[in-house]
């Protein structure tokens, strides 16, 4: 990553790959780049997978044990002395736990504390709704000052990682358990704030984030063969949301579908029916978990039980147009 | 090493000052008509032996490198901290008669975004310990000598975080690290020993792994010697346990719940204010 000629996702060589796993890639080649990045975990270092970097940098490491309230005041403090902490745990932990935390100390003082937390969605599994974290984006969106970026792959990931040790402020970045196709082109350049456009269909646009980017692609093809003309939008920055693009897609189309493995209050779709409704209202349509808990199972029989499928779009599609 | 007699003179200055800094507490809660009057006076000698004796920071220089930091966990005592920071020269006199109005960096409970001086932002409690916690570390990190301390309230250590702190301050040997438990026996709702029992104090941070100090938080001699002590011992984090009196100085407000979170009337300003200058030297 030191080189910047080289294409970022040529070493994933088109294999699938969990986003926790290339945050832990990126994060230590980000360590032997910088000696002012510290992390910190609360007892899930395997997990999260900050644990190469715990390897690598011990003294830049800070184990705070099952304590995830403390962990985020003790990244705080870390800012304070000019550090750039990366604080990690699962995302219910993370921001469920330690919300005010985060509220009051990172947020409120414009920390420069980078939250990335891993098991976000209902692809956790078999662990169950206890670890299915589908508040996240809302509960981190709605603080003032915060950035929520979701990547949608490994390549984004380590683009996304790059980019916010770069950017002084407070971040909340979400990741998944579970391994996700690649879905960005390999020269792709993330940037804070900005949507990454496939394309833009003439009768439905489909902005997706996360791992619903994938899905998204998915049900453009299926849409295709049935001579609809759909559109997918990256829109791995949910806050601040690339307006411009929204704006693009709204325009092209006559329906607006949102995807998110999260629920549809509060999250991805919300934003963009909060600035539909304001700037230009048409029907728009939210995949995501409604208004439920999760459960226990394998992550495909999930996606479907939860209707976060290609085919659910696909449907809503049928169903809307 | 100070001399006797130096100390001596140190003592009776910081004596002083304190008396100074309880009328500048209760002249701007009056002013402001709301504030939290009773744990501001108990922290009072604590906090201005700090400020005026222990600590190393630059009152031009805010965020001077070196500095050692204050961090008020019991934000509320936000009048207080105003007090001793103008006191000492970061900012003028007058603004001190802003407090909790619109557009004045002196907020309700501090905000370091809006005024230099403050390291954090506090007021929800049992959220600063973690914080000084991390500066701790960090300094160390930096090789820096600079020192931490972190003011608690009594009533404050009934939150869980504080005793995550507790933990993660004993287990990483943070000895550049001085905590003080203003231990004035009350809370809101009434005595601590009511509402939800605290005691033993020192005990339980000694489990914690702390080295622990407790004294009369409202004698000089005894602060001083707490925070020279807490500075010379290595491998832990010490915590100063003064037992304090809320409302300290003022007899009307003395050991009384009510003044937990109200300011003084007009009226109860000028008793105050006389029995301050009568005690004056």
């Amino acid at each position: 990553m030191g080189d910047n000629t080289e294409k970022p996702g040529i070493r994933f060589a088109g294999q699938a790959v969990a986003t926790r796993d290339a945050y832990g890639d990126a994060l230590l080649e980000l360590g032997k780049r910088r000696r002012d990045i510290v992390v910190l975990d609360a007892d899930l270092s395997g997990s999260t997978k900050t644990a190469k970097f715990a390897k690598a940098f011990p003294d830049r490491f800070f184990n705070l044990g099952v304590s995830e309230q403390d962990m985020i005041g003790v990244a705080g403090g870390l800012s304070l002395t000019g550090k750039v902490p990366f604080a990690s745990t699962f995302a219910i932990f993370e921001t469920g736990r330690a919300w005010e935390q985060i509220r009051q100390t990172i947020c409120y003082s414009m920390l420069n504390v980078k939250l990335v937390a891993t098991h976000g969605g209902i692809t956790v599994g078999e662990d169950g709704a206890s670890h299915q974290a589908l508040e996240d984006i809302a509960l981190m969106r709605v603080l003032p000052g915060m950035t929520v970026i979701v990547p949608s792959d490994g390549i984004e990931t380590e683009q996304v990682i790059t980019a916010i040790a770069e950017y002084t402020g407070p971040v909340y970045v979400r990741l998944g358990r579970g391994k996700v196709p690649l879905v960005m082109p390999e020269d792709y350049r993330f940037e804070i704030g900005k949507a990454y456009i496939f394309n833009l269909g003439n009768d439905v646009n489909i902005i997706a984030t996360g791992i619903m980017v994938s899905e998204a692609l998915k049900a453009r093809d299926i849409l295709r063969s049935k001579d609809i003309d759909a559109g997918v939008i990256n829109m791995s920055t949910v806050k601040p949301l690339d307006k411009e693009a929204v704006m693009r897609a709204a325009e092209r189309a006559r329906l607006i579908i949102t995807a998110e493995e999260h629920s549809i209050i509060g999250g991805l779709g919300s934003a963009v029916c909060e600035l539909l409704s304001e700037e230009k209202p048409l029907r728009v349509k939210r995949i995501g978990v409604r208004d439920r808990f999760g459960r226990s199972g394998r992550p495909e029989e999930l996606m479907k039980l939860y209707g976060l499928t290609a085919e659910d779009i696909v449907s809503s599609v049928l169903q809307s147009l | 090493m100070i001399s006797r007699s130096r100390r001596e003179d140190v003592r009776i200055f910081l004596e002083e000052k304190a008396r100074e800094i309880r009328i500048e507490i209760l002249r701007m809660l009056t002013a402001a008509g709301s504030g939290h009057t009773g744990g501001s006076l108990s922290a009072a000698d604590i906090v201005t032996a700090l400020y005026f004796y222990k600590m190393r920071h630059r009152p031009d220089e805010p965020e001077w490198r070196e500095r050692d930091r204050f961090i008020l966990s019991k934000g509320h005592a936000a009048p207080l901290l105003y007090a001793v920071l103008s006191l000492s020269g970061y900012f003028d006199r007058e603004m001190l008669k802003t407090l909790r109005k619109i557009d004045s960096p002196l907020q309700g409970h501090p905000s370091s975004r809006m005024l230099k001086g403050v390291e954090i932002s506090t007021g929800s409690l049992g959220q600063g310990l973690s914080i000084a916690n991390g500066i701790a570390l960090g300094l160390r990190m930096d090789g820096l000598s600079s020192r931490v301390y972190c003011l608690l309230g009594d009533g404050e250590i009934q939150e869980g975080q504080v005793w995550e702190a507790a933990m993660t301050a004993g287990h990483y040997r943070l000895d550049n690290l001085c905590a003080i438990i203003d231990n004035n026996g009350l809370q809101i709702d009434g005595f601590c020993c009511d509402v939800m029992k605290i005691e033993p104090i020192t005990d339980k941070w000694r489990a914690f792994g702390w080295n622990v100090i407790d004294i009369d938080g409202h004698d000089m001699g005894q602060i001083l010697d707490a925070l020279d002590e807490a500075e010379g011992v290595k491998g832990l984090p010490t915590m100063i346990v003064a037992r304090t009196v809320k409302g300290k100085g003022v007899s009307i407000f003395e050991g009384k719940a009510k003044y937990h979170g109200i300011a003084p009337t007009g009226e109860e300003l000028e008793i105050a204010l006389k029995e301050l200058s009568r005690n004056g030297r």
